[in-house]
């Protein structure tokens, strides 16, 4: 019985990470329905923006909640100028042209972030430094053991999900965008500035990727390149089984998904892990391709 | 406006470039070993992953490599010739290793190949290498099957069964185990292979694997697997990976209260190991070729000269690299001539050459014969446990 | 008839050429150009997938992988029984019919992949098709019978210019046969509005399967030439890098061009390895950062690729 506690536990834990890429993806594709390929490699940028930046206060010698507040208010603003970069150069030119090709500059932009990545930061893990230390130390009950650190990553992905949520749907910003989700042209036809609401949503989903690298950085504190890739599929994965575009969906989604994993590994076959995360997405883009909660948006007949 | 863009996007990849330089590490001080107007130079080629998925062995690899060559060349070379360098990358892809190997044998004119880490690739260059009749010695290609390709393909690491064997024993007669977990990395070759011969080895004397797990080289949550296994409750856990996982599977390990000793094999040296795994490898073992302990002047020289050159400390890849390159430059010096066959001769009478990475024989099968030492874990410390002869 | 002459001209002129470079097959350029002939056959097989039906596979490497551990696992085993069928002039046919037994895994593999294209389109389909070449990979892993992480390993080699050359040839004009056919017209028809399509009477269901399963059949046929080149194939040779490797070269010869594939292929194949030599002066690897930035630049100023969909050829010389 405990050790089924214990997987969910792990399953929970392993989702919330998932949840905080995944909700940055969720709203890049919702406005503008490309796979961001680089969105993982935002996130790798992430961490290391944390890495470094830690290592430039000095905040590895002293931990404290504060150094983790600026590590990730920096990484979030360098995330979030990177993505801003990449829709301006990348992304923005080709908003009239075919699908296809955005999706490939995604793919290139993918490419050159791990490969500069690797060569430039190097290819070797890197240690990410305990910048902060919950106090208490371990939690738990008997056997089942909870790390507090994965209990503040999943307050913090509900934290930001609820945060999101007020800002797509009662601030200006969101109503902009939810009108240039649902047609750019028409959005701009109403005064909508659309490129500048899809750099705002670039931004905030970038920004998120880098609060992401931080937290995963300090849960898993092995940093390097290629990191981004496998977390960036699966909070793809994710986003879409919750319903590509819907904020709480994406936390669910990816809670269901590191439900489904740890459960997997844990009684059955864990070697086919990453299967699995692509197997549960044709799946259900098969049989419900809106996903769990998103809203069915008919096609042009 | 489509100039204009383009314009934007390359003054865009200028600025990120320059952001990336800014945070590259410095400059490593390693010694020139490219091809200059002299000819009278005894060519080296080396074949590995700089970049790609398996690029963080491929870098420390090359760094032994050219630290080992630089210093034969500081000391007057071999022969009266300098050695030269062509280390050419193969992205952690086997047909870019097939293009790799047959340029430097073919258009560079190489005396001998120094790679590959990776056992998969290394068997795709190995007959390339017998078919020209060029000596290659791979420095951590642990697969049986490597070396059997033919009489030009040499090792200076232990072969799976001989790890798998040494941790076998240790955690026999040492750790007085009796029932050992297995958490093997699925998709590597030396994980699979190392945990293999183990199995067979524990088994064989009575021991008993109460759960033989696994995982992927992307993971970085284990804990699904480690619940799993101390719901077993095992006396200790094998865990035959490279450092890049084991100190997270160490941590994670710890925090869901398993604290029996952790075993594995020499993927694990590694100063980031210590980094990443901290306090909660204590109580960990793993065979390894080397102690830094080790007073020995080859062991110290290295570690001293490799941290002056490379500003950090060396990982056990660093150290084969750097013995595959010595081994080679050792024999070139002993051969009759520096031709092909005679190379192959003296590299193949091998015997007893002071390694940092142990006393290294060359045997029948060309593989290398040295003893394991089995290192304890201790507060970020690689502590000398014991030696197992082969 | 007079048509088919080109071609078989063109046969001829490789089995001759075949005879003339086997001395040279340990040689570097040899080398060159027999991966430059696999990836003609990879890139124009993506292409009509990706371009001339306008779906958007990204899991080619599965398909490859799944023709080259077939075909390659039937080879290894017969070559283990008995290795003197493969000393004289049989071990021809026995590798065309391996090939061809690996390229039927593969479509049928793309048969399964066809049927979600039904549903699904553009970023969807792509992503899928991503995520079926990794559980392909993901299963190889896990079967022990090809070796698992170890590899399969022993495969005889067989692989020479005249068979790569062969294939190219017969998957180029397969292609373009099919192109140039009522299928080929109905498959640009799917490409460029589907519903339009629909309503012409195109079957635009069968039309998206059979290219699926025509493009899965040469990926296996380029797999199993691999594989028997390398000796050694390990699943991980064919994780999704691989993929986009061959869609790069689709995307730069133009979607739908099949000689713009043909150059492409040829040209990523030589600059890959022409732009080695810069290594010696970076000290670092470069080509994968020139790689994507070359893709993305590409998008950007010439979103059709080089060649659009034109061919470099006029139809009716090749007709």
């Amino acid at each position: 019985m405990t050790e089924f506690v214990q997987h969910i536990v792990n399953g929970i834990s392993l989702g919330s990470i998932y949840a905080l890429i995944a909700l940055g993806y969720t709203l890049v594709f919702g406005i503008l329905q490309l796979i961001n390929f680089a969105h993982g490699d935002v996130f790798m940028l992430g961490a290391f923006i944390g890495l470094y930046s830690s290592k430039f206060f000095g905040f590895d010698q002293n931990p404290s909640l504060g150094a983790l507040v600026l590590i990730m208010g920096i990484s979030m603003i360098g995330c979030a100028a990177i993505g801003y970069c990449i829709e301006r150069l990348a992304y923005r030119p080709l908003r009239r042209a075919p699908r296809i090709n955005v999706l490939i500059t995604a793919v290139g932009v993918s490419l050159f972030l791990e490969f500069a990545g690797q060569l430039f930061l190097g290819a070797d893990p890197k240690f990410f430094p305990q910048i902060y230390q919950p106090a208490g130390g371990d939690m738990g009950a008997g056997a089942l053991k909870v790390n507090p650190l994965q209990v503040m990553v999943l307050v913090i992905s509900l934290a930001l999900m609820t945060a999101l949520q007020y800002v797509v749907f009662k601030t200006r910003l969101g109503r902009a965008m939810r009108a240039v989700s649902f047609n750019h042209e028409y959005a701009s036809l109403m005064g909508i500035p659309t490129d500048r609401v899809i750099s705002y949503t670039f931004m905030l989903g970038s920004a998120l990727a880098g609060a992401a690298g931080v937290l995963v950085g300090l849960i898993y504190p092995k940093i390097e390149p290629l990191m981004g890739v496998l977390p960036g599929l699966k909070a793809f994965v994710a986003a879409v089984l919750g319903g590509i575009g819907n904020v709480t969906g994406a936390v669910v989604g990816a809670i269901t998904l590191g439900l489904a994993e740890s459960l997997v590994v844990g009684y059955w076959a864990p070697t086919y892990r990453d299967a699995l995360a692509f197997a549960v997405l044709i799946v259900i883009l098969l049989i419900k391709p809106a996903g769990l909660f998103g809203t069915g948006r008919t096609e042009k007949v | 406006m489509k100039k204009r863009s383009v314009v934007r996007v390359f003054v865009g990849i200028a600025l990120i470039s320059v952001a990336f330089t800014g945070c590259t590490k410095t400059k490593s001080k390693v010694c020139d070993l490219s091809a200059g107007s002299d000819t009278n130079v005894i060519r080296v080629g080396e074949v590995g992953s700089m970049t790609g998925s398996e690029a963080t062995f491929g870098v420390s690899t090359h760094e032994g490599i050219q630290l080992a060559l630089c210093q034969a060349n500081a000391a007057g070379g071999v022969k009266g010739k300098k050695f030269v360098l062509y280390s050419l990358d193969d992205q952690s892809k086997q047909d870019e290793a097939a293009a790799a190997m047959t340029k430097l044998i073919t258009q560079s004119k190489v005396d001998a190949i120094l790679g590959e880490v990776a056992s998969g690739i290394s068997k795709v260059m190995a007959p390339i290498a017998q078919a020209n009749k060029v000596p290659m010695i791979t420095p951590s290609s642990t697969n049986p099957d490597v070396t059997k390709i033919g009489d030009y393909i040499f090792r200076v690491c232990f072969i799976d069964p001989f790890q798998g064997y040494v941790m076998a024993k240790f955690a026999k007669e040492n750790l007085k185990a009796k029932k050992v977990a297995i958490l093997q990395d699925h998709g590597s070759d030396y994980s699979v292979g190392l945990a293999k011969f183990f199995i067979e080895t524990f088994t064989k004397d009575g021991g008993e694997i109460v759960l033989n797990q696994s995982y992927n080289k992307n993971d970085v949550d284990f804990k699904s697997q480690l619940t799993a296994i101390r719901a077993k409750a095992p006396d200790a856990i094998y865990i035959p990976g490279y450092y890049t996982h084991v100190g997270l599977i160490a941590r994670q390990a710890r925090e869901l209260g398993v604290t029996i000793p952790l075993m594995g094999g020499d993927g694990w040296d590694s100063p980031e190991l210590k980094s990443i795994g901290g306090a909660a490898l204590n109580n960990s073992y793993f065979s390894n070729h080397y102690s830094a302990e080790d007073k020995s002047p080859a062991v110290q020289t290295f570690l001293k000269e490799y941290k002056e050159t490379f500003g950090k400390t060396p990982d056990g890849l660093a150290a084969m690299g750097y013995d595959a390159a010595r081994v080679l430059a050792d024999a070139m010096n002993r051969a009759k001539s520096l031709s092909n066959t005679d190379v192959r001769d003296a590299i193949a009478a091998t015997v007893k050459f002071e390694g940092v990475t142990g006393k290294i024989t060359i045997d029948k099968e060309r593989n290398a014969v040295k003893p394991a030492v089995v290192l304890r874990v201790d507060n970020g410390e690689f502590k000398y446990q014991s030696t197992i002869h082969p | 008839m007079k048509s088919s002459a080109g071609w078989l001209a063109a046969l001829a002129a490789c089995w001759v050429m075949h005879f003339f470079v086997q001395d040279y097959s340990r040689s570097y350029y040899f080398l060159i150009f027999l991966y430059a002939g696999i990836n003609i056959v990879l890139a124009v097989s993506l292409n009509l997938v990706n371009g001339v039906t306008g779906q958007f596979s990204m899991g080619h490497a599965g398909f490859m992988s799944i023709g080259g551990y077939v075909s390659c696992y039937l080879i290894t085993q017969l070559f283990q029984r008995s290795p003197a069928l493969f000393e004289g002039p049989l071990s021809m046919p026995i590798f065309a019919g391996a090939l061809v037994l690996g390229g039927i895994a593969a479509a049928i593999a793309g048969y399964l992949v066809g049927l979600p294209s039904l549903r699904l389109k553009g970023d969807y389909l792509a992503i899928v098709t991503l995520g079926f070449g990794e559980i392909i990979r993901v299963i190889l892993l896990n079967v022990d019978a090809v070796g698992g992480a170890r590899g399969l390993g022993g495969i005889p080699n067989l692989t020479s210019f005249g068979v790569v050359y062969t294939c190219v040839i017969v998957t180029v004009f397969c292609v373009w046969r099919i192109i140039r056919s009522a299928q080929g017209r109905a498959l640009l028809a799917v490409r460029e509005d589907e519903i339009a399509a629909s309503a012409m009477g195109v079957n635009t269901t069968r039309s998206k399967v059979s290219a699926f399963v025509i493009g899965a059949f040469f990926a296996g046929i380029a797999g199993g030439l691999f594989g028997s080149w390398l000796t050694v194939l390990t699943p991980q040779t064919f994780d999704f890098n691989k993929s986009f490797e061959i869609i790069i070269m689709v995307v730069l010869g133009g979607m739908g061009s099949v000689s713009g594939s043909i150059v492409a292929a040829i040209f990523l194949t030589i600059i890959r390895e022409a732009l080695r030599p810069l290594q010696d002066i970076t000290k670092l690897d470069f080509r994968m950062i020139i790689y994507s930035l070359m893709l993305i630049v590409l998008m950007l100023t010439k979103p059709r690729g080089l060649f659009g969909s034109r061919e470099l050829v006029k139809e009716k010389e090749l007709a």
